[in-house]
């Protein structure tokens, strides 16, 4: 295992462009602390983001792995560009042929990515602590370790993700390609749940969108961890207001995660069978 | 002994084509085989099929008897295919290093590779700026990273100037006098000549012949003969039924015996019939030669 991470850390850490987003990734994730430092001040409006009570125990842990998921994206390309170059450098060809199995070319790949998610899930779990510990209200034990499951979720989150990625990297060959089908994707997905909420319950009655909508992998994977901005008490308040509630359920997911695993699962043994079914 | 390499029935299909048919070879230590064949004979597939890159259609191969599997065997092998393949963003010596890791043999033997393919002084630059020649010495020296048992090069001479040519060749006669053994699949019939022990001929994926280059070259050894009269001398070579075929050209005569006679003994005998030649040729076809024979008659298998 320690050979195989080697090879492919090797190939990422020679690579000015990974090596750039890799730096990248893991600056931002520290910089979302200055956030913390948005203070808009207008005449008598006067508005702390931190005073808002993000960074409160427990909240900041779902409100942390929600915004640091969106720089999965730097990833994304990372893990793309780190299958589909393979193909068009052809070192695939010659990796086969020096002595390493289809099976290890797909290990180390797949090993590459669970570190990058072990370190990322453990850089997300530092800075909130470090943030929360700063600005939270509440600062016993029991209550900063509770919810944790969140950064279980971000995890699940991540490897559903990249697990689809490395999927369409080896597919498609071409990163661009590959990145520009996950946009296409994307949209696809929120196409037919727009056809399925229009005309589904009319065709087959008793089933709604968000029965069918759950399974599809981006939404899944979405629905892991859940937009927090409506929980902030702040927000509620002024739902509240309008007469508007919000009772939604912001807690971890199982279906979700399972739905996201068997993605993975999915991408992962697919990835392999091209491996082995193609010739180079 | 065991063959290093042994290929039973092995057949490629690539649709309706079929690229590889029914090949048996057998590869044995010490030899410098080359593998011969027009463009489009299969050679590169075959050597993709033991390489792990392309999956067999039907039949099988083992690498050291059997012993191993494939991927375990190819870190004792090297080989180069068609192009160098390397991370361009990657100098000479990172490229070496991964191969050595992937290979699982120590990097000791970078330096001293590099050097024999004379790439020492450019290890630290990128392969992406690396011409042709270069990358192809790199490529020789990424195969011997790990003291191969077996070398295969398929086209290792594709694309380079004369002198490129040159370099490779004397690099390669010099790697099989080590006693490496060599599998070499070209065209290139006088690059074969010049460096292989045995040939191996394909052609539309069927094997045409397997042998050593000697038997292949002077069995079929063939006379060009003079005579003030050629009638006459072409009378008596018919009359003397040692020949399978006699040409007469307008100043010569071409005969090809039916079993080996030597020029002295053939002299001899046509003195004895009161003919003394003004030209006496005894003449090997050349490998170019055999082999266009061998490929262009149909028949021939």
């Amino acid at each position: 295992m320690i050979r195989l991470l080697k090879i492919e850390w090797t190939k990422l850490y020679h690579n000015k462009i990974s090596r750039i987003l890799i730096a990248c990734y893991f600056l931002l994730i520290t910089f979302i602390a200055f956030i913390a430092a948005i203070k808009i001040e207008v005449g008598p409006i006067k508005f702390h983001l931190a005073e808002q009570g993000i960074f409160n125990f427990p909240y900041i842990w779902h409100f942390n792995t929600f915004i640091i998921g969106y720089m999965k994206v730097f990833f994304a390309i990372i893990i793309v560009s780190m299958a589909a170059s393979e193909y068009s450098y052809k070192t695939l060809k010659q990796n086969l042929i020096d002595g390493l199995s289809k099976k290890e070319v797909l290990l180390s790949k797949i090993y590459t990515m669970l570190a990058f998610i072990v370190a990322s899930t453990l850089f997300t779990f530092m800075t909130s602590l470090v943030l929360g510990l700063i600005f939270s209200d509440y600062t016993e034990i029991s209550i900063i370790f509770s919810d944790l499951e969140y950064l279980v979720a971000y995890a699940i989150k991540l490897f559903g993700f990249f697990s689809f990625c490395l999927f369409l990297g080896i597919w498609i060959k071409r990163a661009a390609f590959a990145l520009g089908f996950l946009i296409v994707w994307q949209m696809a997905e929120g196409i037919s749940y727009g056809l399925m909420k229009w005309q589904l319950s009319d065709w087959i009655p008793g089933l709604t969108a968000e029965h069918v909508f759950q399974f599809f992998p981006l939404n899944a994977m979405s629905n892991l961890i859940k937009e927090p901005f409506t929980r902030l008490s702040g927000i509620q308040n002024i739902a509240k207001q309008v007469g508007e509630t919000f009772d939604k359920d912001y807690g971890f997911d199982l279906t979700s995660s399972l739905v996201v695993l068997g993605w993975s699962f999915v991408f992962l043994w697919a990835t392999y069978r091209l491996l082995q079914k193609r010739d180079l | 002994m065991t063959p290093l390499l042994e290929l039973q029935n092995l057949s490629k299909n690539y649709g309706k084509i079929r690229a590889v048919d029914r090949l048996s070879i057998k590869i044995e230590k010490g030899n410098v085989y080359g593998l011969l064949g027009p463009n489009g004979s299969g050679k590169s597939t075959t050597l993709g099929m033991v390489l792990n890159v392309v999956n067999p259609s039907s039949g099988s191969f083992q690498w050291f008897g059997g012993t191993l599997n494939v991927h375990q065997a190819l870190k004792r092998i090297g080989a180069i295919i068609e192009r160098p393949n390397f991370y361009p963003y990657m100098t000479a010596m990172q490229n070496l290093k991964l191969v050595c890791t992937i290979k699982q043999c120590p990097y000791e033997q970078v330096e001293e590779k590099l050097k024999l393919v004379e790439l020492w002084d450019r290890r630290d630059s990128n392969f992406s700026t690396y011409s042709l020649g270069m990358k192809q010495r790199l490529a020789i020296a990424s195969a011997l990273v790990n003291d191969p048992e077996l070398l295969i090069l398929d086209e290792p001479t594709n694309g380079l100037d004369p002198k490129g040519i040159h370099q490779i060749r004397a690099l390669i006669t010099k790697i099989a006098n080590q006693g490496t053994t060599v599998l070499l699949a070209s065209h290139l019939l006088d690059e074969v000549e010049k460096v292989c022990s045995h040939v191996i001929v394909l052609k539309n994926g069927v094997k045409y012949y397997e042998g050593a280059v000697d038997e292949l070259t002077h069995s079929q050894g063939f006379f060009e003969l003079a005579a003030p009269n050629l009638k006459l001398l072409e009378s008596i070579l018919v009359q003397l039924n040692l020949f399978e075929t006699i040409k007469l050209n307008s100043d010569k005569i071409t005969a090809y015996p039916k079993a080996a006679i030597a020029p002295e003994v053939l002299n001899q005998k046509l003195a004895e019939k009161k003919i003394y030649l003004s030209a006496l040729n005894f003449k090997k076809k050349t490998l170019e030669e055999q082999f266009l024979e061998l490929t262009d008659n149909p028949n021939n298998t």
